[in-house]
């Protein structure tokens, strides 16, 4: 493999369906945290109840609509459970019991008793048959491919289309939201959540309202892996898998509409550039090493960022918050 | 932050101790004393169907080499019955390894090449009339890893009843609670004082503990003797540390970087280090060389190992130590006086960014006398302090965030909720019952069991 064809397959997943998941899974948490400053560790908890709404929808034989409502009305019940308690707290309160959270719903996904709902640890298969995501898919039947590099199936392309459609709607919402007034109060929440509530306003109840659309959306992305993988497995629920989205929002700028989206295909640009670097040495690295290697890479480029550029790619250091005050 | 507030000490363990008895008495019959009681608390297996390693050698006549071994018994009628004729096949990799025919008193003994994973399935279909699968899902057992060389496998068979546990065994799940509670205790202490002195909610904490395990690991691998180990990892686990100190977070402080961006940086610190110990430790647990065969013996009415009365002993001495170093002496009345308002405690001439270095160094080392003691429980593993993570953050914030005396009770109560949740619910929830617990606490007491009351939103 060349150098040039490694950059052009990480191009190609910088533009695919994961980087499109990632940026969706990212729009809502830089909602929470990007805008109104809620450290949310447990947004993987969100995607987890919108893909298992899409896997138990169809191993109950229901329509895909059903598994979408599923997944969204279970996310709004959990904004609600995880919210009402603990976005009163300090925010060191809300992170930790987030992380709880959403631990809690893989390792009750896992166990043996709840093989009955959730399929225990296998997971649920066969989403694809039985809720036809791929039955509308107005693709013709082909690869499709730029050059010799760029190949996408059919399938693949109707993936996109959804992930990368739904997450540039969702960032449009965003924007308009947050130029409104309720987006004013929003970003003054993050800024000094005191002069906001000395303002008259009920502080809670909009950080409440933007930690249920986060996750909402987040339920969304949960919703999309799950039909794009046409399965559904709790080990793919982990706590690394949210602070690879928190990657994502302070890579592209938290608290800036863009943000997670350009994050997201950088994040998977860097990621793949890496493992095709590292499967191209003169010496053998193995699939496991690569995959410890890459979230080792994520890892420090998580701190680094924080330290060197905490204002991401688009983001101004003003707007920042995490840049300190 | 140590002053105890007596009375909130007393009311929570009196509501403690109420809730457990009530507990007892709904969920189980703790019986007259039983001695024939499962040894172990976590299946609760029929009684006379034990075996173990010794009986397994005796009925082969000799040693059992490299194999994977059992027996299948199911109780009929109150009596012990095995089941022989049963084929036994183990595969690796989907090709066939072995086969073996279970001979009379039902024990099976199947050659494998060497240590590895293996598939171990058992033909329902040869079953003698009479004999039952308990869970019939589990004729083949994936995922079957020997480490040490021969390994048991066991099929449950018959009605699975719930044996009536006697008295002992809710005393050792609780001892072993109180194990686990004290070794999370000697943990989250570290993870409480540097909140106190820096209001960082340190992520990376769980990298510690497993860096205390490895260090103990590599000391005693390459000859120095096991508690000698440790003692240099305490010193390495300091080290670690204070440079977490030096070379990240104090820098950080001094950039006036908010907790909230500091926590994040500490997640992406605690992520790089977990998988560079994977790199260099690789992925398989492994054992410390000194601390095998330990087997269960009777202490009363107990049933515990030497190592555990070792390590509640350790946990219960460097913990009284750190509380007198805390009250009595002038470094412990300087780090309280940081942590309670650190502008004021420079002011009154206290080198307060020296006493939080000094924080960070008990805390490097008590955390890695903890991974030690947690090796010590199970095996030394890349991820075994992320795993402790999270029952960590509960002990921490159940206890109060930022008092050490509120993370020992709190580690104390999750441990011993963690271990003896599994008499009554299915094992696979205990972690889940340890996170429940911590949010219902949220829910009625923010600020935790010992923590200041604060005005919060």
């Amino acid at each position: 493999m060349s150098w040039l064809s490694i950059i052009a397959l990480a191009l190609q997943t910088a533009v695919g369906f994961q980087a499109a998941s990632y940026a969706l899974g990212a729009v809502g948490l830089n909602l929470q945290f990007g805008y109104t400053g809620l450290s949310n560790f447990g947004h993987v908890g969100f995607l987890l109840v919108g893909a298992y709404g899409m896997a138990i929808s169809a191993d109950r034989g229901w329509p895909l609509w059903v598994g979408l409502l599923l997944g969204v009305g279970a996310a709004i019940v959990l904004g609600l459970l995880l919210g009402i308690p603990t976005l009163r707290l300090r925010g060191d309160y809300l992170a930790i019991v987030t992380i709880a959270a959403a631990e809690i719903l893989r390792l009750v996904a896992n166990a043996r008793p709840s093989e009955p709902l959730t399929g225990g640890s296998p997971g649920i298969g066969g989403l694809t048959s039985k809720l036809g995501f791929f039955r509308h898919n107005f693709f013709p039947e082909r690869r499709y491919a730029i050059g010799n590099s760029f190949v996408f199936t059919d399938r693949q392309l109707w993936s996109m289309m959804w992930a990368w459609g739904l997450a540039i709607l969702a960032t449009l919402l965003i924007r308009r939201l947050i130029r409104s007034p309720w987006g004013r109060v929003i970003r003054s929440i993050r800024e000094d959540e005191d002069a906001a509530r000395a303002l008259g306003k009920n502080v809670v109840v909009y950080k409440l309202q933007s930690f249920i659309l986060g996750g909402t959306i987040g339920a969304l992305a949960g919703a999309l892996i799950a039909l794009d993988d046409g399965s559904v497995t709790p080990d793919r629920w982990i706590a690394p898998f949210t602070f690879a989205l928190y990657t994502v929002v302070i890579l592209g700028g938290a608290g800036t509409v863009w943000g997670p989206i350009v994050g997201a295909a950088v994040y998977w640009f860097v990621l793949q550039a890496a493992e095709g670097i590292l499967k191209n040495l003169w010496f053998d690295v193995g699939e496991t090493m690569i995959g410890a290697i890459r979230l080792a890479i994520m890892g420090l480029g998580l701190a680094a960022l924080m330290v060197f550029r905490p204002q991401g790619i688009l983001g101004s250091k003003k707007e920042m918050l995490a840049s300190g005050r | 932050m140590l002053a105890l507030p007596l009375v909130h000490l007393r009311r929570s363990l009196l509501w403690l101790t109420v809730g457990f008895v009530v507990a007892c008495v709904v969920f189980g019959q703790p019986a007259s004393a039983d001695t024939a009681s499962p040894p172990d608390n976590s299946a609760p297996a029929a009684t006379g169907c034990a075996f173990g390693k010794a009986d397994a050698v005796a009925a082969n006549g000799g040693p059992l080499g490299k194999a994977i071994w059992g027996r299948l018994c199911q109780e009929i009628d109150g009596a012990p019955t095995y089941a022989d004729g049963v084929t036994i096949t183990v595969s690796k990799d989907g090709a066939v390894v072995g086969t073996a025919t279970s001979a009379d008193g039902g024990i099976f003994v199947v050659p494998i090449p060497g240590n590895g994973t293996y598939q171990v399935a058992l033909d329902t279909e040869t079953l003698p009339n009479g004999f039952t699968l308990t869970d019939s899902k589990r004729a083949t057992l994936d995922g079957v890893s020997v480490n040490l060389g021969d390994q048991q496998v066991a099929f449950p068979m018959g009605e699975g009843k719930v044996v009536a546990r006697s008295l002992g065994d809710y005393l050792t799940t609780m001892v072993k609670g109180l194990r686990l509670g004290l070794i999370l205790a000697v943990a989250a202490v570290g993870l409480s004082m540097v909140y106190s002195v820096t209001a960082l909610v340190n992520f990376a904490h769980a990298e510690l503990v497993t860096v205390g395990a490895i260090f103990t690991f590599g000391f005693n691998t390459i000859g120095v003797p096991f508690w000698i180990s440790v003692i240099l990892a305490m010193i390495a686990g300091g080290i670690v540390g204070a440079l977490n100190d030096i070379a990240i977070f104090h820098p950080l402080t001094k950039r006036r970087m908010s907790p909230l961006a500091m926590m994040v940086v500490s997640i992406g610190v605690g992520i790089a280090a977990r998988n560079l110990l994977q790199i260099i430790f690789g992925e398989s647990g492994r054992r410390y060389a000194g601390a095998a065969d330990q087997r269960e013996r009777k202490f009363g009415p107990l049933r515990l190992t030497p190592n555990d009365l070792t390590i509640i002993a350790i946990c219960v001495v460097v913990l009284i130590a750190l509380v007198v170093l805390l009250r009595k002496t002038r470094l412990g009345t300087a780090i309280r006086a940081v942590a309670d308002n650190p502008d004021l405690a420079a002011s009154s001439g206290i080198a307060v960014d020296r006493i939080v270095t000094i924080v960070w160094v008990l805390c490097g080392a008590l955390t890695a006398l903890a991974g030690t003691l947690y090796g010590l429980t199970l095996n030394v593993k890349f991820d075994m302090g992320f795993i402790l993570l999270l029952s960590m953050f509960a002990a921490v914030v159940l206890g109060g965030l930022g008092s050490v005396a509120g993370a020992i009770l709190g580690a104390i109560i999750i441990g011993v909720v963690q271990e003896t949740s599994g008499l009554f619910i299915d094992t696979a929830y205990k972690f889940v019952v340890a996170l429940a617990v911590l949010i219902l606490v949220l829910l009625f007491r923010p600020q935790g069991l010992l923590g200041k009351k604060e005005r919060f939103g």
